[in-house]
């Protein structure tokens, strides 16, 4: 019998943080206590609750660490409801590792990094950044610029805080929509604040957030002389399988569980304005 | 090597198949249609020139279960209940659907491999039966194939004298082998007579000289942002019968039914045209029904083709032009597309 990667393994949650008001980061093992499967940054899993549902997550923790994998899940869904209701100590279902990931080890490796996010897409990016923390003498500067609604809602905030604000070479840049009491950092849409910043155009961009901040964040960055070829993203779309046969991922003629979910935007130019 | 059968001894020849392994094929239904059925003693091979539904069910049944889970408190059981397929052969496929399965292949024997499909496949003998009698909604000549010699593992002719049979594969070979008792063999030109009979009225047929070019020669975007799908979709009702019915139609929803002492994960088929396909808790990539009738076809025409060496993902069966409510069909749009 072949082997078949559409039955799951079982994984075992051993750690839940509430980040924002509406994202919990759950802490995943297998029933051995050991991390159920290696990854490059920017993969994804298939979670699911059986009799409730399966869905696409990108794995938030860097492949560095040996030890868990993390999921940071937005609440917004059936599937997430319920992740976002169970306690410590349940089991779960987890297949993958699943799609191309970001090239850490060939493109990315020796440059200057740019990481824009904002809202819930800090999820997939955290996987790098924190993978590039743990290699910091293969990569170049790096410049985080993140922003979300309000202060409570930067996913991450205390990893911030702790690790990325002291890390060498590193700037990070935070920012929220709308002024709020006890926050005395910058206030404004990203878009503009990446515009503000003035970021070297020789950087390589890896960004991540909500379809309107991207268009706006490309747009700025193409004026401030960025090239498509050096701006990645990673994309999101329905999924049930993630191996690209069950035909409602694609983009044009290329499945996002397959062949992304990470593309440069020189591929995306290429392929229909259909997500 | 060709052999034959003589015709009157066909019922003998189905019952030592069916002796090895479960025998399909093509039966007549109440209502005019065929549809493959077991074959057992005093069963009829349906006249028909094609079976309403495709033969994709044979290997990607309309529903699969895919594995099972026991939920107990905070812990999960995950059954694979996965058993090796029985020996089945299948036989009067038609050309248009041999080559279908060597589409799907594409599709669930491509890394990682799909053991649901290629378990049946293994264990499935397809004998093909040439046509002879092509029907005005024909057209697989457009996709290459050759409905008077098809695919499979076998392909068989079938005159007013005898049942020809050739082997394509080595599972047709022992196939063959296993039954050469009651074969006798014969030259192998003794089928050319119909098969030019059977190209004649094919080359007649309205289809027969639709062109694809227009698709191998423009661009996935310039395909994909014509004007022309407004028109082609207005009227689609988005009822997924063209799906239903296509042979090459592969896309599947994935689903979990609590039956009350477990749960069952399970395949289904599904369809592109229908509106929640894409639908996600926060937005749908494809809201519009001209976004959804797009995907059909640019999959079939363009998509399909850029990732499997230019080979389309149709085949010319004619079957959704015979079903489609609207009579909107792929020839009309591969005949739209051509026409600038």
């Amino acid at each position: 019998m072949h082997n078949e990667t559409l039955i799951p393994k079982i994984g075992v949650v051993t750690d839940i943080r509430q980040d924002t008001p509406d994202v919990k980061t759950f802490r995943v093992v297998g029933t051995d206590g050991k991390k159920l499967f290696e990854h490059i940054p920017g993969q994804c899993a298939m979670v699911s609750m059986p009799g409730v549902g399966e869905g696409m997550f990108s794995i938030t923790s860097s492949p560095t660490n040996t030890e868990f994998m993390e999921f940071s899940i937005k609440k917004c869904g059936t599937l997430t409801s319920w992740l976002h209701s169970m306690d410590v100590g349940q089991q779960i279902t987890v297949r993958g590792p699943y799609g191309n990931g970001f090239p850490v080890e060939t493109t990315f490796k020796g440059k200057d990094l740019l990481f824009i996010a904002g809202g819930i897409g800090l999820a997939p990016l955290r996987s790098v950044i924190n993978y590039v923390r743990d290699k910091r003498e293969n990569y170049g500067s790096v410049q985080i610029i993140y922003g979300s609604r309000s202060k409570d809602d930067l996913v991450d905030y205390q990893e911030i805080l702790d690790e990325w604000m002291s890390c060498p070479n590193t700037e990070v840049n935070l920012t929220i929509d709308r002024e709020q009491e006890g926050w005395d950092g910058h206030v404004g849409f990203i878009p503009n604040y990446v515009k503000e910043l003035e970021p070297d155009t020789s950087k390589t961009v890896v960004m991540c957030g909500p379809p309107i901040m991207i268009k706006f964040t490309l747009a700025g960055l193409k004026e401030l002389g960025f090239v498509d070829t050096n701006v990645f993203t990673t994309m999101e779309l329905r999924m049930k399988c993630a191996i690209g046969k069950c035909g409602r991922c694609n983009i044009g003629n290329k499945y996002v569980c397959k062949d992304g979910p990470v593309f440069s935007f020189d591929q995306l130019s290429e392929l229909p304005n259909e997500y | 090597m060709m052999f034959r059968l003589p015709i009157n001894e066909l019922d003998g020849f189905f019952a030592k198949i069916a002796a090895g392994r479960r025998l399909y094929l093509p039966v007549d239904q109440n209502d005019g249609t065929s549809a493959f059925a077991e074959w057992s003693e005093g069963t009829k091979m349906s006249e028909n020139l094609n079976t309403l539904r495709s033969a994709k069910s044979f290997f990607f049944p309309q529903v699969t279960n895919l594995c099972d889970f026991n939920v107990k408190d905070k812990e999960i059981e995950v059954i694979d209940n996965r058993a090796d397929s029985e020996d089945f052969a299948v036989f009067g496929v038609r050309g248009c659907d041999a080559r279908a399965f060597t589409i799907l292949d594409k599709v669930f024997l491509v890394d990682p491999i799909d053991s649901y499909y290629a378990t049946r496949r293994e264990h499935g003998v397809i004998i093909t039966l040439a046509c002879t009698m092509p029907e005005e909604h024909c057209f697989c000549n457009v996709f290459g194939i050759d409905a008077t010699s098809p695919e499979g593992d076998v392909t068989t002719w079938k005159t007013d004298s005898y049942l020809y049979l050739n082997a394509n594969t080595e599972k047709g070979e022992a196939f063959i082998a296993g039954i050469k008792d009651i074969l006798e063999e014969c030259a192998a030109d003794e089928v050319e007579a119909q098969r030019a009979k059977t190209k004649e009225i094919m080359a007649k047929l309205p289809f027969a000289n639709v062109s694809t070019e227009y698709f191998e020669k423009n661009t996935l975007l310039d395909i994909f942002n014509s004007e022309k799908w407004e028109k082609l979709s207005e009227a689609c009702i988005a009822c997924g019968t063209c799906t239903f019915v296509c042979p090459t139609c592969q896309c599947y929803d994935i689903k979990d039914f609590d039956t009350g002492h477990g749960v069952k994960r399970y395949r289904t088929w599904d369809s592109c045209m229908y509106a929640d396909f894409t639908k996600m808790a926060a937005a749908n990539s494809r809201n519009s029904q001209m976004q959804r009738f797009r995907q059909r076809f640019m999959h079939k025409l363009v998509y399909f083709p850029d990732n499997n060496n230019g080979e389309f993902g149709c085949v010319g069966c004619g079957r959704c032009l015979t079903r489609c409510p609207i009579s909107m069909n792929i020839v009309k749009v591969i005949k739209t597309f051509g026409e600038e």
